[in-house]
């Protein structure tokens, strides 16, 4: 468990994070591997794990029919996988498969919602570190889809 | 300024006529004469040209980021930046992305045509001034190319600068210029390169995402760096703003501009961007200059 608190606690995502909190969310994590080509999570299964990337990368992919999945981010060291356990339906919208070899702590999204209900301060500090994650990939995706480098005529 | 030739300048009459001279000049209106001594395929619609002067007297001398107007004979001029190692001084080269008219015909020259070169133009990235600090280099696409002089400055001089951080976005792998220099750099003292792709299929093993989203693996030292970045200018503007809030200084952050330029020399007026000339003034200007005018529509 110490382990674990050391590990949360020096991941960027919790930065700054207090340690009552803290404390709680090591209830909820858990160490993981992902040998590469394996997929972590599967496009409309059911969000309930969360995961911050200690090494290795993931892809996050979208199925194209009679086509190759469509590869439409990767995530490294340092960032964080998944955030529909946070909010309704509760389902994976992408598949994410490891690139290479994944270690990454796996936190319990049912088990952090209940604790997010029972205590608000720390439910608005996680809704607040993802937010920020949201903002970021979406205005990420808005540069990606103005396709900026394709040739204008 | 790089090399899409929406921007191409094709011959105007009404201009000076840019007359062909064998000599020496200080006109700036008139083209010198090379020969193309090679052309080499970077993707499928990018390549390099290696010009050298049709009389040898001529050396050839230019800054990183300066770039040329080059005269494809009955079709046009177009301006292109210099993407070759600023210490040679027998040669130009021009990495040039064919997409219109005259970028076509410029790349389909063979080695022994003669192509009008008017230059080099322009203030370059600040190389001196960077000298003693970290330099950062984001390119986007064919923005590689006026970087690239830069880099080998750069590396050329390793101990007048420190860490070296670049990086670069392309549209798909197929896209990305200069691989195997890219591989080089990354194995160079204090030199970081990463590299990432907006669309990327599954045999591609690098990063997938816009060039923004490598900020976070970039090992900066914002109060000791000088960013320069060229790309597209929507591109420029997210990174100039993720520098910024990285905690870069506007001031420290260079941006290559790109209009159409025509003269070359500030005389035209067709670049002309606000109070500046892109041509005469730039094409490379810090964030500080830019940021008022970078959100303007009417620009």
């Amino acid at each position: 468990m110490e382990n674990l608190e050391r590990i949360i606690a020096e991941h960027s995502f919790f930065a700054g994070l207090d340690k009552e909190f803290m404390t709680l969310l090591v209830g909820c994590a858990s160490n993981v591997h992902f040998k590469a080509g394996t997929y972590i999570l599967k496009e409309g299964s059911q969000a309930d794990t969360f995961y911050l990337i200690r090494s290795g990368k993931v892809a996050v992919e979208v199925v194209a029919p009679q086509h190759d999945p469509i590869i439409v981010s990767t995530l490294e060291v340092g960032e964080v996988l998944g955030w529909s356990w946070l909010l309704p339906p509760f389902q994976w919208k992408f598949h994410a498969r490891a690139v290479a070899d994944v270690r990454a702590l796996s936190l319990d999204g049912k088990c952090l919602r209940t604790k997010c209900e029972e205590n608000h301060d720390l439910g608005y500090e996680v809704l607040k570190r993802f937010g920020q994650i949201m903002v970021d990939r979406l205005e990420a995706t808005r540069l990606q889809l103005l396709d900026v480098y394709a040739v204008r005529r | 300024m790089r090399c899409d030739d929406d921007y191409a300048t094709m011959v105007d009459l009404t201009m000076s006529d840019p007359t062909m001279t064998t000599a020496t000049t200080t006109n700036p209106m008139a083209s010198e004469p090379y020969l193309v001594r090679a052309v080499a395929k970077e993707t499928y619609d990018t390549f390099t040209l290696t010009l050298e002067p049709e009389s040898a007297a001529n050396g050839t001398s230019f800054q990183p980021g300066q770039f040329s107007m080059l005269w494809v004979f009955g079709v046009g001029e177009l301006p292109i930046s210099i993407s070759g190692h600023p210490e040679q001084h027998d040669k130009l080269v021009y990495t040039v992305r064919s997409v219109g008219q005259a970028t076509h015909a410029l790349v389909s020259q063979t080695a022994g045509a003669g192509v009008g070169v008017r230059g080099p133009f322009g203030a370059g990235w600040p190389a001196e001034k960077a000298k003693g600090r970290d330099v950062v280099v984001v390119a986007g696409g064919i923005g590689l190319a006026p970087l690239r002089p830069l880099i080998y400055e750069v590396l050329n001089n390793r101990d007048a600068y420190g860490r070296l951080v670049i990086l670069y976005g392309a549209r798909s792998p197929r896209d990305l210029l200069y691989r195997k220099e890219l591989t080089a750099w990354a194995r160079q003292r204090d030199t970081q390169v990463l590299v990432t792709v907006d669309y990327g299929g599954l045999a591609w093993r690098g990063h997938v995402g816009v060039v923004t989203t490598l900020f976070k693996y970039a090992r900066l030292q914002p109060s000791r760096s000088t960013a320069m970045v060229c790309g597209p200018e929507i591109m420029m503007r997210f990174v100039a703003r993720e520098l910024e809030a990285h905690g870069l200084a506007r001031p420290d952050i260079y941006l290559s501009m790109e209009r159409n330029m025509k003269c070359g020399i500030g005389f035209c007026g067709h670049c002309q961007y606000g109070p500046h000339f892109i041509c005469k003034d730039g094409p490379i200007f810090t964030y500080a200059q830019l940021r008022p005018l970078l959100e303007k529509h009417e620009l």
